[in-house]
């Protein structure tokens, strides 16, 4: 193992408290921490970006202390990083590890990357309709019916 | 089949049997007319962006069956102007009238409308988006000339990319196991996830460059205007705009049943020398959104 990895590791075993998004796809880790406000309090946040991964590649890890994850919150995770790992952490244990599972409806969170889209013209919330086909993900908007793989997303919003 | 108070936004939530009904009772209303079965009601008729025949034909349409119109053909006399949201214009008008009637430039427009309002909304276009009535009423012609809507071949031409027209009228006609041919430029050909429904449909299409190489085959030519903005390069539109023109030699071989349609207005992709052929039929066509959207005024109101 590398050393880079073994300090990675160290970092994820370390937290006392808390939760572990990992084998978040590679880009995405800030914009989760944006969406979920995850650096919103004075406790300590570890961000890894473009971290290697065996089965991905590169991968991004997010670690909040004194944190635990909604299940609202992980379906947001999931939106934007369908092959997440959670790991809630509880006295440097691993109490709960699951993945994100994306919803079959998005409401809000999404913004719609059609620009003429009604939900990109008038203040309203998005929603979107889920299609999961095999490895792909693609979201079809509820108004203008336009329908986007999961990567075209571009814009998230927080509510 | 209920009907009652239902919002009519795109043709792909009417199950076949909806569809062949509300072809039946505009069929019925073409035959023998109702001047008075929507007596007492009114409807609003929102156009926010420029029509004539679809806000004509609705007005008409109301009128007809005895009922009253209200209304505005041009979004800068309302509080759009003034910065008012769709959502609380449609609440505010919903309390007024029985039904909507609207055209909106902005894509998801008329669902939005739906949510504002309990009175059921009909949807004459939102954007590029959804057209139902269209799609209904070239369905009711199509059944009208042909006698038939199963089995048919049917040629679709023109811009095939950004004609909501024809991406609408391809997904419905997949419930009546017709052979589509597709005739476009390449750069305007039917978009990848139509013709991906229409595998999944087991739909047989095949894509043309010519006219020629389809007009004897078909029953049914639909054709659709080439607008010159669609194209990044003028050359190319220089090219294609005399390409996709009919005119009535190339009918000479035609089945002697073809109709050609076309949702109007025309510029010069049909020549007027096509008027006068048996082959003609868009006029009919026009004429038919009257019917189709009586039926859908009565059917929404409880009525029919």
């Amino acid at each position: 193992m590398s050393e880079s990895l073994q300090k990675n590791k160290l970092l994820v075993t370390a937290i006392k408290d808390g939760t572990v998004i990992d084998h978040i796809t590679a880009a995405h880790a800030l914009k989760i921490i944006r969406l979920l406000n995850l650096a919103d309090h004075n406790k300590r946040v570890t961000v890894g970006l473009n971290l290697p991964s065996k089965t991905m590649g590169l991968k991004d890890l997010i670690k909040v202390e004194g944190r635990e994850l909604t299940e609202e919150e992980i379906k947001r995770v999931a939106i934007l990083a369908p092959e997440a790992t959670i790991n809630i952490i509880k006295n440097y244990q691993i109490a709960k590890k699951f993945h994100a599972e994306i919803p079959d409806v998005i409401e809000y969170v999404v913004v719609c990357p059609n620009p003429i889209c009604i939900t990109n013209n008038e203040n309203m919330d998005s929603k979107f309709i889920v299609k999961k086909e095999k490895n792909n993900i693609k979201l079809k908007c509820w108004y203008c019916e336009k329908t986007f793989p999961q990567e075209e997303i571009r814009d998230y919003k927080n509510n | 089949m209920n009907f009652t108070n239902r919002d009519i936004i795109g043709i792909s939530e009417l199950t076949k049997t909806e569809i062949l009904h509300i072809l039946k009772i505009a069929k019925s209303l073409k035959q023998k007319p109702q001047p008075k079965i929507l007596e007492h009601k009114v409807m609003g008729s929102c156009f926010f962006e420029p029509s004539t025949r679809t806000r004509l034909s609705f007005e008409t349409a109301m009128e007809r069956l005895g009922g009253k119109v209200v209304g505005f053909a041009d979004p800068g006399v309302t509080s759009a102007k003034k910065g008012e949201s769709l959502f609380d214009a449609i609440k505010i008008i919903g309390q007024y009238v029985d039904v909507i009637a609207m055209r909106h430039p902005i894509e998801g427009a008329a669902r939005r409308a739906a949510e504002a309002t309990d009175k059921p909304i009909l949807n004459g276009g939102d954007g590029a988006n959804q057209h139902p009535t269209q799609t209904l009423l070239d369905l009711f012609t199509i059944q009208e000339c042909q006698k038939k809507l199963e089995g048919l071949s049917i040629a679709l031409v023109g811009d095939l990319k950004y004609g909501r027209t024809t991406h609408s009228l391809a997904q419905a006609l997949a419930h009546f196991n017709a052979k589509l041919y597709f005739v476009a430029p390449d750069s305007l050909q039917m978009p990848g996830y139509i013709c991906d429904e229409l595998k999944n449909n087991n739909i047989k299409f095949s894509i043309h460059q010519k006219i020629e190489e389809v007009i004897n085959k078909v029953d049914i030519f639909y054709m659709t205007r080439i607008q010159g903005e669609r194209f990044a390069d003028p050359m190319e539109y220089e090219r294609v705009k005399n390409v996709f023109v009919l005119n009535a030699k190339m009918l000479e071989k035609a089945k002697p049943n073809l109709k050609v349609m076309h949702p109007l207005p025309r510029v010069n992709e049909i020549t007027t020398s096509v008027d006068k052929t048996p082959h003609a039929y868009y006029f009919e066509q026009a004429e038919n959104g009257l019917y189709v959207r009586e039926a859908l005024l009565g059917l929404v109101l409880g009525k029919l």
